[in-house]
This record gives C-alpha cells, structure tokens and sequence, in this order.
C-alpha cells in the first residue's frame, strides 16, 4: 500500500489562549482518491482539525503542537504554510467572505499570480479551471452578481487551478439553498473522479452529504475521534444522536417504526436502501397505527399583505403581487432561493423599504402604511441573522435595555422588563456577564431578548439557525416554540427544510418575487413542481414512502411531524 | 453607485490603452499642471483633455455629478481667494492696474483678475483628466497598473480589496442601521450630540466586529491561497505595453518638460504679461 496522503499520529493541539488542549489522541490517515466526511457538533475540534490539515496551525494561529502530523510523508511544520497549499487545497465556509478578486476570472487567477504564473499560461490555465466548474461563462461577473453556489465554484476553481491533491470543504452546505446543496455535493463528487484527489468534507449535515457516498465517516466529540467508520455501520452504531448529529430522517422514521437497521441493508443513502417486504409492512403500521393530527385551529388574522408589489430604485422588482396572511400565534416559515423576495417582504412589512403598491393591515387596520419604522416594530419586531450585526453593548442588560432606553421608558420600569425578558429567554443566570463570554447561540438568545422586551406581537427572524448544529439548532427553536405557545407569533425566513418541516405550522413559498405556495410543511415537501421552483429539495421521508409502497406521502410526512412534536419531543 | 471607481465600460483608443500607462499620464499630466502658472499652458490644456473626453466616448452627463459638485468647491475656492487676500495678485505681479473699488479693503485689480483666470484654468487643466483616468480605467486593472509603476504589490493589492469589499461594507451598514432604528436608535438632527453618538456607537459596533470576522476570512483565503509567498506575483489584468500605450506616455512627459522648460524662460512659476505691457 501506498504511503497515507495525510496522516495523524498521536496528535494533539493547544491553542495558546486556551486551558485545554482542543485536539488530543487524534489519529488519522487519508490515502490518495479517498472521500471521508468529518462530522461532530459545534465545538468538538473540526474546525481545529481543519485548520491543522491546511497549515493555518500552526502558521496562523499559535499554540501547541504534539505528536505527529505528515503530508506525504513530510512532517507539516516543516513544509510551510504555502507548502503544505500545494497538497491541500481549501474551500472555506464563507462563499462570500473568501471571494477576493473584483471579478470571477480574477478570483480563480489569484494562487496562480501569487505563483508567478506568467501570461498566456495564466488565462488559459483560468479558463481550463473555470471550464471544470462549469463557470467558463461567468467569468467576467462581480461577486454580487453571482449566487451562493455559483460563488463556490468560483472558490472551488481558486484552489484547484493548483492541482492539489487533496480538497478539504469546511461546511460547504452552510450558506446554500437545499438545491444548491445538491448540486454542490453532485459537483465535488464529479471533481473527485474526475481528478482522482482526495477529498475531505466539514459537515453536520450528515444526510446530505451522503447524497453522494463516501468513504469513511470520522466522528468527532470533545476533541477527540469516537469513530472511524464506513458510513452504513456508523448509522447503525447508534452514536450520531448522541452526539449532537442528526440521524437522516428515513432512518428516524424507521426507528419509529421498529424496524431495525442494519448495515447489509445499506442504509447510507434512501437510494440504497433495502427494505425487507416485513421491514415495509411494519412502516405500513405504523402509519395505519399514527393518525394525523387535527391541524391546530386557525387564529385570527394578524398580518395582512395584500398584492404588495415593490420596486428597487435600479428598477428591479422584487415584489410582484404578494399577499401574505399571518395568523395569530403561528409560526409561520417564509422560504424561497436568495433572491426570491423573502427578505424584501420582511423589510416592507418593517417599514425599511416602502411598497409601490398594495396594502399591509395590522388587526384590521389600515394604518399601517402612515406608521414610522420604529412604531412598526412596537408591533412587529424583526431579528437579524448574524447576531453580531445587532449587538452593541458590553453588557447583556443594557443590551436588552437599549430598545426601552431609546424609547424614553423610565428607568423603574425598564429594569422589571428587562429581568423579566430575561427569565423567560433562559438568560438569568448571565444577566451580569458581558455579551462577549457567550456562546453564539446564547447572543442569539439576547437579540431575539432585546427585541421581545418591546412586547411586539410579530417577531420576524431571519434564518434563526443559520451555521448551527443540530443540539444549537434544537435549543434555538424549542425556545421559539416555547414562545409561541406564550401568544407570540413567530416568522422565520429560512431555507432550512428540517426547520420548515419540524417546527413551522404554515410555510408560504416564494419564487421570483411571487408567492407560489401557501401550505402545511409537509405539503410544500412533497410537491415535486414547488420544490423545483423554490430550489428546495424533496425530504426522504418522501421517498421512503415510496419504497414502502405508500400513496399517500403527504400523509405520511404530515403524521412524522405530529408524531415526533407529540411523542419525541412534547 | 455601485462602485467607488465609477468606470464606465465603452469602446475607445483611452479605453484601450493599459491602465499603468494611463496612471503614469495621469501623474505627468497632473505634474505637468501644477508646476506652472504660464497662462498659454493652462489654456492648452483644457482643450487637449475636452479632445481626449470627446475621444473616449464618456459623456458630459456621465460625469454631471462630480463636475457639478467641482464648480461649487472652484467657485468657493475663488471667493476665498479674494476675501482674504485681494492683492495677492498685485504682489506676484509686481504691478497694481486698479479697475474699480468695491469699498474699502477690497480694490479690484487686473493682476487679481489675472491670478483668478489661471486658478479657473488650473482646475480645468487637472479636473477632467482625473475623471477621464476614473472613468475608463477597469477597477480590476488599477491594483496590477500600480504595482507596475513600483508600488510593492502588497500595498497595491490593498486597494484592489477596498474595491472590492467598500461596497459590500456599505451594505451591511445599510441592514445594520435600519435593524437599529427599528430598536428606536434614531440618528436625526433633533436628538442632542451625545445621543448621536451613542446612536452611530450602536450602529457601527456591529459593523466592526462584523467586519473583524470579515478580515479573518479574508486573511486566511488569501494566505491559503499563496498571497505573500514571492516577492512578485503577476497580474490576470495586467498587459503588456503597446506602442499607442509607449506614445501616450511619450506625451505625458512632452507635457512635463514644458512645464519645467516655460518656468525657467518665465523666470519663476508665473508668466506675466503685466511687465510686458
């Protein structure tokens, strides 16, 4: 056998600030052509473990380093950060953020400047690349004039202009749309064996990311390696759930079935998966045996947007005739691509963009309109994605008392408000601790805090669980069900299909600036025609009604969803 | 604007010509025109660079804005002049033709009037040549073009990323100060100083932490991707030079070199026709 691409031995890493060590006892190896993904919740050290695989440790950040780490037999440290960039090539999360030239051409030419690459060379090895992503007709574009994925292309091109040997994604699916995602991991499984390089993906998003195989599954926890499997035995081990990894969801429905996997019924994928006629029967009972649920009466109409049409001032219309109903204590998903006019409803419903045409009621009310921004979000407030893009404050009283203190409200009465909001955000316990200490999540917590102590009666949340995963994801939303039962009512722009699915009582749909659906989750989900339109992508759930010989698949989505919010999760 | 360079995409001989080459006219040009005060020079001048405009395919309109904006601060600059020093002219000169009194201090002289022509004729001399330079040279040439005539590339590719992030800085800045007012952080003109700035302080807080994430991203991409490794690197929009390139910059240090040449037959940086006279 030929010697390991990459390979750890005994390895541990201490970042220099850090008590603890963040990596220890890591062993690991990837040979030439491999495809491993690298799962484990936030926090557990695959980022770290990314970091080491490309050089950025210990060139970048500081810190310690034990036992041993080869590149093609090198030890690392001593090839260099540039060195170690000729074998391993780096797709970072941030499509945007790690987008550096003005146009695409030049984005996918910068490690070939920075080689002294000279010209015609240069433009012809450029558009080769772009060729392999299938961009070569992009290439003169700005960064705003691409989408997420296409931007990934462009950065998936940047390294591999190289020929690099090993292709290391660090949560290539965080920033795209369901569809998009497809289509990515379709594309690093194309280049994979098209190139024959080893391939590393940085994801919790487990099922889809075996929509394509691969080889191995290493699991990661608290710094360490708890698995090394292939990924038909790691599903059946039992050890996702519990460590903070979502099993995919035609294996949960099974579980919930009793029908027990093995890994001879190649469970890594719906599309391999073999089903025993007794295994099919048995997902046929429990469906007979789990009624649906009566859908929870209607309230009364809070929101109304009726033939809303916007127009940007370059003249793009982002709004074409949208009317949307938001019902009293629901939650309500709003999802669609980028682009698609989610966010700009929002920010006409805010009153930070003003419609061209159409109404917008509160209670009835027409007034609406003639309200000023900040006498809007009395009514309706309006949480950021990036938490970090509202937080200005060093301490999390003040943070949550900003809103009240601009209003004018006494100081008497804001300190009952502000405590109150933060016992009911779960946030007592750090009242006096300054933002910075906190989790992400937990700065989640004191946005949605400093909006909710103005007791608006809408909060509309921008990808609420964006980057998160899946015991984040959990707490963050099992919040906002909580306040939901307490009377508020809750929109949440997203493209997150679990999130629609499992939490949202309502989805509306939107598509080139138009609503195209308004229906339940599991409605939407299996609609072939919608989720093209949308760019979202069908559950397995779906096709795993199909294997068992169900018609009714919407049904059969709708009763997973009662089942698990009254059974799993009360 | 969706751009701080507003380069305007058109087919012309300037259009063509590098961007290197059109930055090294630029600074002799602008040398060229602040060398000298020789009046014919500076009428000269205006005219080639309305002939290279009209040549360039850029339009008046195209550039209303910023010239609309440069008349205002010409005027303004004259009306200074003469507020607080209506005899400067008087004493460059070293003649006093007085043509008529407005009261008092200030005395109307044509040596005055002749100072003013030539201020008038200095902004016209640089000014439109500088926004010719803006509007036809390609954002992404301009890092490349500096880098060639000596900036170390590390500075140069600076400018090329202040290119290409501003604009996206400046959004978020937009979605951080309406999430901002929505919270009732108000930046009017009504609310007291310190409010205001405790209202910006919540406002580009978030900008700068956000902004900080930013740059880690960024620096990483770069070095992963060998930023820093040589101490060259070359340029996707770079080009090599042309003979049209070699003769605009030919023309460049022509312009140089009679300014240099006209100051030492005027004896000084100011021709005066007063002596003559």
């Amino acid at each position: 056998m030929s010697e390991p691409l990459l390979e750890f031995q005994n390895f541990g890493f201490q970042y220099k600030a850090q008590q603890e060590p963040t990596l220890e006892n890591i062993n690991l190896k990837v040979n030439k052509g491999e495809k491993i993904l690298i799962a484990g919740p936030s926090g557990c050290g695959k980022s770290t473990l990314a970091h080491c695989i490309n050089g950025l440790i210990p060139f970048s950040f500081t810190g310690t380093m034990t036992g041993s780490m080869r590149i093609k037999g090198t030890e690392s440290k001593e090839l260099g950060l540039f060195g170690i960039a000729k074998t391993v090539g780096t797709v970072l999360q941030d499509s945007d953020g790690q987008f550096i030239g003005l146009t695409a051409a030049e984005d996918i030419a910068f490690a070939l400047e920075n080689d002294c690459v000279p010209d015609p060379e240069l433009h012809e090895r450029v558009q080769a690349t772009a060729a392999l992503v299938d961009m070569d007709g992009h290439l003169s574009h700005a960064p705003a004039d691409l989408s997420g994925g296409q931007k990934q292309r462009i950065a998936l091109a940047g390294i591999m202009v190289n020929q690099v040997d090993v292709l290391l994604f660090d949560e290539p699916l965080a920033n795209l749309d369901p569809a998009a995602g497809k289509t990515a991991i379709d594309l690093i499984d194309q280049l994979q064996k098209k190139t024959g390089a080893a391939v590393i993906i940085i994801e919790h998003r487990l099922e889809d990311v075996l929509y394509r195989s691969v080889d191995r599954i290493v699991l990661m926890g608290e710094g360490k390696i708890l698995a090394d499997l292939p990924p038909a035995e790691l599903l059946c081990a039992g050890l996702l759930a519990e460590n903070g990894i979502r099993d995919p969801l035609y294996l949960t429905a099974l579980r919930y079935a009793g029908v027990r996997v093995t890994p001879d019924m190649r469970p890594e994928s719906i599309r391999t998966l073999t089903l025993s006629p007794e295994d099919k029967a048995k997902v046929r009972d429990w469906m007979r045996d789990n009624p649906e649920k009566a859908a929870k009466q209607p309230g009364e109409p809070l929101l109304e947007a009726e033939h809303v049409r916007f127009a940007y001032a370059n003249g793009h219309e982002a709004l074409k005739d949208v009317s949307v109903t938001v019902r009293e204590g629901e939650l309500l998903a709003i999802v669609g691509t980028n682009g698609a006019g989610k966010s700009t409803f929002s920010k006409v419903v805010c009153g930070f963009e003003t419609l061209s045409s159409g109404t917008i009621r509160f209670k009835g009310t027409a007034d609406w309109q003639s309200l000023s921004i900040k006498e809007r979000a009395d009514r309706v407030g309006y949480v950021m994605q990036n938490p970090n893009q509202m937080i200005s404050q060093t301490l999390i009283f003040d943070e949550v008392a900003l809103g009240l203190r601009a209003r004018g409200v006494p100081e008497e009465e804001i300190r009952p408000r502000v405590e109150d909001t933060l016992k009911v955000c779960g946030l007592w316990p750090f009242r006096s601790w300054p933002v910075s200490a906190l989790s992400y999540g937990q700065k989640k917590r004191v946005t949605i805090a400093s909006i909710l102590v103005m007791r608006p009666q809408v909060i509309i949340l921008d990808e609420p669980t964006a980057g998160q995963d899946y015991r984040h994801y959990t707490d963050i939303m099992e919040f906002l069900r909580e306040l939901g039962r307490s009377g508020i009512t809750i929109v949440m722009i997203t493209h997150d299909m679990h999130l629609m699915l499992e939490y949202a009582d309502r989805a509306v749909v939107f598509s080139g600036g138009k609503v195209i659906r308004t229906d339940t989750s599991a409605g939407v989900l299996t609609d072939p025609d919608v989720i093209r339109r949308a760019s979202l992508k069908e559950t397995s759930l779906y096709d795993l009604a199909k294997l068992c010989g169900i018609e009714d698949a919407k049904s059969f989505v709708q009763r997973f969803i009662d089942y698990e919010r009254e059974v799993e999760r009360p | 604007m969706r751009n701080v360079f507003n380069y305007i995409d058109r087919k012309s001989p300037i259009h063509e010509l590098t961007g290197a080459a059109k930055l090294v006219c630029l600074l002799l040009w602008s040398f060229a025109a602040m060398a000298t005060y020789d009046t014919r020079f500076l009428l000269v001048l205006p005219v080639i660079s309305l002939a290279l405009f009209f040549a360039s395919g850029i339009r008046l309109r195209d550039v209303s804005f910023v010239l609309g904006f440069t008349v205002v601060f010409m005027v303004l600059n004259n009306v200074l002049v003469f507020v607080f020093a209506p005899q400067h002219g008087v004493s460059l000169y070293g003649t006093k033709h007085v043509l008529f009194s407005l009261g008092g201090y200030f005395v109307v002289t044509a040596e005055q009037l002749f100072y003013h022509l030539n201020l008038v004729l200095k902004y016209l001399s640089t000014i439109p040549i500088v926004l010719l330079f803006v509007c036809t040279t390609n954002p992404s040439e301009f890092a490349a073009s500096l880098n060639r005539i000596g900036v170390k590339y590390t500075v140069a590719y600076a400018v090329s990323l202040a290119l290409r992030y501003i604009p996206d800085i400046q959004r978020e800045y937009h979605e951080i100060s309406q999430a901002q007012q929505a919270r009732g952080i108000e930046m009017s003109k009504k609310q007291t100083l310190v409010k205001r700035l405790k209202s910006a302080a919540a406002i580009l807080i978030p900008l700068i932490m956000s902004s900080m994430d930013r740059i880690e991203v960024i620096s990483n991409a770069m070095e992963l991707r060998g930023f820093g490794k040589n101490k060259k690197r070359t340029w996707y929009m770079g080009r090599p030079f042309k003979a049209a390139d070699i003769a605009a910059m030919a023309f460049g240090a022509a312009l140089a070199v009679t300014a240099l040449v006209l100051n030492r037959v005027n004896g000084g940086r100011f021709w005066n026709p007063f002596l003559a006279g």
